[in-house]
């Protein structure tokens, strides 16, 4: 039997990276030359590992379904990046910002790798200033910071509310420069429909090219997975529309463990879904609850304008909740607390789907433009949206599915299961554990890609180095290849009646219904039947038109759609097997007579790592336990 | 060997190699336009002495233009300075209309600088003015065309006593007007000159400009036809 | 409500193209512009026709890969969106909507309404980066900069790429594109150690790629999704006349 083995270094917790650094194997400037690596998709992760490791001298291949790697959904990060510069003065450390993500996690993280990525929070910012990031200033021309959700010290870093945009862009610039340069290549408007194993090592993949519809096959040393997460899954969530599971789960099937798969985070303050033909849902940063109180009336169903409500008759529920956090609790906490308030009736909109942001005690106590100055251009995008007017009048928001802390199971070199495949970013299910914190997820993908895997991926390459360049005729191109082809033939050919999206959205819908925010065995066991039957009908009964060698849209969604189903029964698998509440987790049937979530740590302290068996036997289940050397393990409370 | 064709490579300037790029042959183009600008103030401050009831005070300092060294200088660089913008010009025109080999079927008409979009076609007929103005007036002192080029002040009551010529110099005039329009704070922006003191305070007086110059200069004709 | 489409369609990049003209009912005003287009090709499918390709991704107006000419402008009449932000909403029942690709030279045609837009990338790679390698970044607040300048540098780094501007431009110029990256990094003293070089070889690479030029016009600010500002392509002139002439 496979045994997970996590690589942690030995020694004391703030000096495991360091003495990895200073033990790992190199590979010298000559030998980096003769190696190849191959990064599928190239947002804030994949671009800043592509452009790193093109530095150091590999040559790197670079594959987007994109037609820009500027495009990746990195972009649309809103509220920031942390770091523990401590430029505030406020008592922040790498050990705090290391201990409110273990907390945040809900104790289903791995210490290591969140300690890490604290101790180089501060290179990550380091370097995206150097690269010529604009993050807001102070007068004196030093750095600003503001507080984020779910911590008491202010050390995120930001760029209005388009920190993900300016960091995303540095990384793609940095990538160009390396194109420039003639160490990295480009490959837009690729689909990568399968991964390559030879000799039980990741070797290569086959991609579609999207405007011709050509499967080609490209061989490397090493392949690293940056392809974001798989909140799509749900339909409508506040990722881009064409973001997918396809690439992790071609890995998956080729023998890499997923990870959690059902830490998926439900972002509580997304502009609420408007009618039915809404292909996604727009989120609205974080950041504005640091002002912004949330509320719904007290009474239940009233139809009053929400500034015609009097102050005693409203509810400001997270404040009342959670009076030392108030609207800053954690992601979770505040997603599943405005389920509650709509479930019970007191929801607001036209839907009762909806609760209520108001800037207005924010306004008088610091002043519209103060405010403006903030959230400017998040006002802005939410009267475009919706046509209300922040400034007036309160925000309606609700929860969205919005990103995964499982992914692709790797160990502390970022490495998969699979020799030579790795996967950074959101891809994988390291740092998070049961729930984000808010402005971890750049640091997680500028860290990964700067700072970790550069020097990680070494290690396993200084055992390439003999290794001759892999040849793309090698049989288990041939077999992918045809398997992929077949695959697409497959779907073209079933010429049924309904459209793929017709599909992704009855799939959304048992997803959100059963496997969202609130989780019982019930529930998840008839959205596994679900699940299970729609995929037959999609099988039978969905309609792809076009041909396989030409630019197919259709033909592309559904292959994404088909992926979706097998992610689907994971997901579903992986919170069925799961019997406690922790982080975004939450299960029904584990709860305190509060309705906080009740966590078994005697049980469940582990990371459950999936392992394909075939795509009609169930996965089988592996643990990774986690232990709590430097953090006490507590309740995760916010009152 | 150095064969003209060489030398001019018509591709290369299509292709923006002369001057060094783009930019440098909208500075130039720029500069150019701008020297005629201010070129034009003194043109005109001159002719306005035309509407004296003296015509020597006017053919004396037609005389002095006529005769002066540096101003024989400076009309060289003038007439260099008005056919680099025509050039510059023209090549630019045929870059941009190359840039988009495929036309839009709809356009909505763009709420900025109107007449920026017809600056070829403006220039255009300013410059076969240019050419009748020519034949008018400066060939005749070159000595290309038969006149008196001493009696200036006759030369021009003489021929806005014609109605066709007052149309056709009222006309060139107004296109004129458009073409200052844009020219004036275009020129200033392709300087690299633009900030929020100081471009509405040059927008106005390209405005200005462009409206009290040309019609100081129909005025001319305006007036001799009517009440001279 | 009833629309009208006639939307520009083209099997490949070789193909002559047409205009082909759709007329959807029960299109509703609370439908974005690409759910509109969405909801089209749901219909074609079910027709067994070929949808119309069209790109898009984030759907909130950040990416930059939706961009359509919508009624003779890019993104349509609402100023300061990207495609995927308009709504049906501001259009009428009974409506002809007239759909186009962005066209330039420098943007070829893949099929219908998606182009090329490579070149953006090219010119990035020209120069519009500052040449810091992984892990030689001095400490953050080693270099303070002006809140003012940081903001300008701010107002031109959001710039999403999407093309607009070109396919505003009577010249197809890339003018605002290419200044806005100059302008941000020439504002910051990180990125003035290579201003000069900047702008020269990203100027020497916008005219190769084939884009028009600048006639001071200002349409592509006013179609600017980001509303990015001509003043950039003023710093921009600035610099390159310091690059070339001093």
């Amino acid at each position: 039997m496979y045994k997970l083995d996590s690589k942690i270094p030995d020694g004391p917790l703030a000096e495991k990276w360091t003495r990895y650094k200073a033990t790992c194997k190199l590979v010298s400037p000559a030998n980096k030359k003769k190696l190849d690596i191959i990064v599928v998709g190239a947002g804030a992760a994949g671009a800043a590992a592509a452009a790193s490791m093109a530095e150091l001298g590999y040559n790197v291949k670079v594959f987007v379904y994109q037609d820009s790697s500027r495009r990746a959904h990195s972009i649309a990060s809103q509220g920031g990046i942390n770091a523990t510069k401590n430029y505030k003065n406020d008592g922040d450390s790498d050990y705090r910002l290391f201990y409110d993500m273990i907390k945040g996690g809900d104790f289903r993280a791995r210490e290591a790798n969140v300690y890490r990525l604290a101790e180089i929070s501060n290179n990550v910012i380091d370097q995206f200033v150097a690269q010529g990031v604009p993050f807001a200033r102070e007068y004196s021309g030093y750095l600003s910071n503001r507080s984020f959700g779910g911590v008491q010290v202010s050390r995120t870093f930001y760029a209005q509310g388009q920190t993900g945009q300016q960091c995303t862009l540095a990384a793609y610039q940095a990538l160009m420069r390396q194109i420039k340069a003639g160490k990295a290549e480009m490959y837009p408007r690729r689909f990568v429909l399968d991964l390559i194993v030879i000799d039980g090592k990741a070797r290569g993949i086959i991609a579609r090219n999207l405007v011709t519809g050509e499967i080609e096959r490209h061989a490397a040393h090493a392949v690293v997975l940056a392809t974001g997460g798989f909140g799509t899954v749900y339909y409508l969530s506040t990722l881009a529309i064409n973001s997918n599971g396809s690439a992790a789960m071609a890995a998956y099937r080729k023998g890499a463990f997923m990870a959690n798969p059902s830490m998926a985070q439900i972002h509580p303050t997304s502009i609420p879904v408007l009618n039915d033909y809404q292909a996604k849902l727009t989120l609205m940063s974080e950041s504005l609850r640091n002002d912004g109180r949330v509320w719904v009336p007290k009474n239940k169903g009233d139809k009053r304008k929400p500034n015609d409500i009097p102050e005693e008759e409203r509810d400001y529920y997270l404040e009342r909740r959670y009076p030392a956090f108030g609207n800053l609790v954690p992601r979770d906490v505040a997603s599943r607390a405005a389920k509650e308030r709509c479930d019970a009736g007191y929801g607001v909109g036209s839907t009762g789907l909806s609760v209520y942001l108001d800037f207005r005690d924010a306004i008088k106590a610091q002043g519209k433009q103060a405010i403006a100055a903030k959230y400017g251009n998040l006002f802005d995008l939410y009267t475009k949206i919706t046509g209300m007017d922040p400034y007036t009048e309160p925000m309606r928001i609700y929860p969205a599915s919005h990103y995964t802390m499982g992914g692709l199971w790797v160990d502390y070199h970022l490495m998969t299961t699979i020799p030579g495949l790795y996967a950074i970013g959101e891809a994988n299910f390291s740092d998070h554990g049961a729930n984000r914190l808010g402005a971890s997820s750049l640091l997680q993908c500028a860290g990964d890609g700067y700072f970790i895997l550069p020097v990680t991926i070494g290690d396993y390459l200084s055992s390439e180095i003999k290794t001759p360049k892999i040849p793309v005729d090698d049989p288990a191109f041939d077999k992918a290849e045809k398997e992929a082809a077949d695959k697409l033939k497959k779907l073209l050919s079933v010429n049924g009646s309904q459209t793929v999206t017709s599909f992704h959205k009855r799939l959304g819908h048992i997803m959100w219904q059963y496997s969202g925010m609130v989780r019982n065995e019930e529930g998840l066991n008839k959205a596994l039947k679900e699940v299970k039957e729609l995929r037959d009908e999609f099988w039978n009964d969905v309609k792809v038109p076009g041909k396989i060698d030409e630019y197919n849209h259709e033909l592309e969604k559904a292959f994404r759609v088909a992926d979706f189903f097998d992610l689907a029964e994971l997901i579903i698998t992986d919170a069925l097997q799961r019997k406690e509440s922790c982080g975004a987790h939450f299960r029904e049937e584990y709860q305190t007579e509060e309705g906080e979530p009740m966590r078994n740590d005697e049980e469940y302290m582990y990371v459950a790592a999936w392992e394909y068996t075939g795509d009609h036997s169930p996965p089988k289940l592996h643990k990774e336990p986690l232990s709590f050397e430097n953090v006490k393990v507590t309740k995760r409370s916010y009152k | 060997m150095c064969f003209p064709a060489k030398i001019i490579n018509f591709n290369h300037i299509l292709m923006g190699k002369l001057f060094g790029s783009s930019l440098a042959q909208k500075l130039v183009m720029a500069l150019a336009g701008f020297f005629l600008i201010l070129f034009l103030l003194v043109h005109l401050s001159i002719n306005l002495l035309l509407l004296g009831d003296n015509p020597e005070t006017f053919n004396r300092a037609a005389a002095f233009m006529s005769g002066f060294w540096l101003v024989k200088i400076f009309e060289v660089v003038l007439i260099g300075g008005l056919l680099i913008h025509i050039i510059m010009g023209i090549i630019l025109q045929i870059q941009n209309w190359i840039a988009r080999p495929a036309r839009y079927k709809k356009r909505y008409p763009s709420q900025t600088s109107f007449f920026s979009k017809y600056m070829i076609w403006t220039g255009g007929i300013v410059f076969i003015f240019l050419f009748i103005h020519f034949l008018n007036f400066w060939f005749v002192r070159l000595g290309l065309v038969e006149g008196d080029h001493h009696n200036f002040y006759g030369m021009a009551h003489e021929l806005f006593r014609h109605l066709g010529y007052n149309i056709i110099y009222w006309i060139s005039f107004l296109i004129l007007g458009f073409h200052l329009h844009h020219a004036f704070q275009s020129a200033f922006q392709t300087f690299g000159l633009n900030n929020r003191k100081c471009t509405p305070v040059i927008k106005t007086i390209g405005i200005i400009y462009s409206i009290l110059v040309p019609l100081g200069f129909a005025l001319i004709p305006f007036v001799i036809y009517f009440f001279k | 409500m009833k629309i009208t489409l006639d939307i520009w369609r083209q099997k490949s990049p070789n193909d002559k193209g047409k205009f082909v003209r759709y007329e959807l009912e029960g299109v509703s005003r609370e439908m974005t512009f690409l759910e509109m287009l969405d909801y089209l090709n749901d219909k074609l499918i079910k027709e067994g026709k070929d949808p119309v390709a069209f790109d898009s991704d984030c759907r909130e107006g950040i990416c930059g890969t939706c961009g359509l000419f919508i009624n003779g402008r890019p993104n349509g009449p609402v100023k300061g969106i990207t495609t995927c932000q308009l709504n049906m909403s501001v259009f009428k029942d009974g409506d002809t909507i007239t759909v186009e690709p962005f066209r330039a030279k420098a943007f070829p045609v893949i099929k219908d309404l998606i182009i090329d837009r490579s070149s953006f990338d090219q010119l990035i790679q020209s120069g519009g980066f500052i040449s810091v390698n992984t892990g030689a970044a001095p400490e953050a607040n080693s270099i303070p900069i002006k809140k003012e300048i940081a903001e300008r540098a701010f107002d031109a780094g959001i710039c999403i790429g999407c093309g607009s501007c070109v396919a505003a431009c009577k010249n197809a110029s890339a003018m605002l594109f290419v200044s806005a990256k100059i302008s941000q990094l020439a504002l910051l003293p990180q990125g003035q150690v290579e201003a000069k070089e900047r702008v020269r070889t990203m100027v020497r690479e916008m005219d190769r790629l084939g884009f028009g030029n600048c006639t001071n016009t200002g349409a592509c600010e006013a179609e600017c999704p980001k509303e990015i500002s001509l003043w950039n392509i003023a710093k921009m002139n600035r610099e390159y006349y310091k690059a070339t002439l001093g």
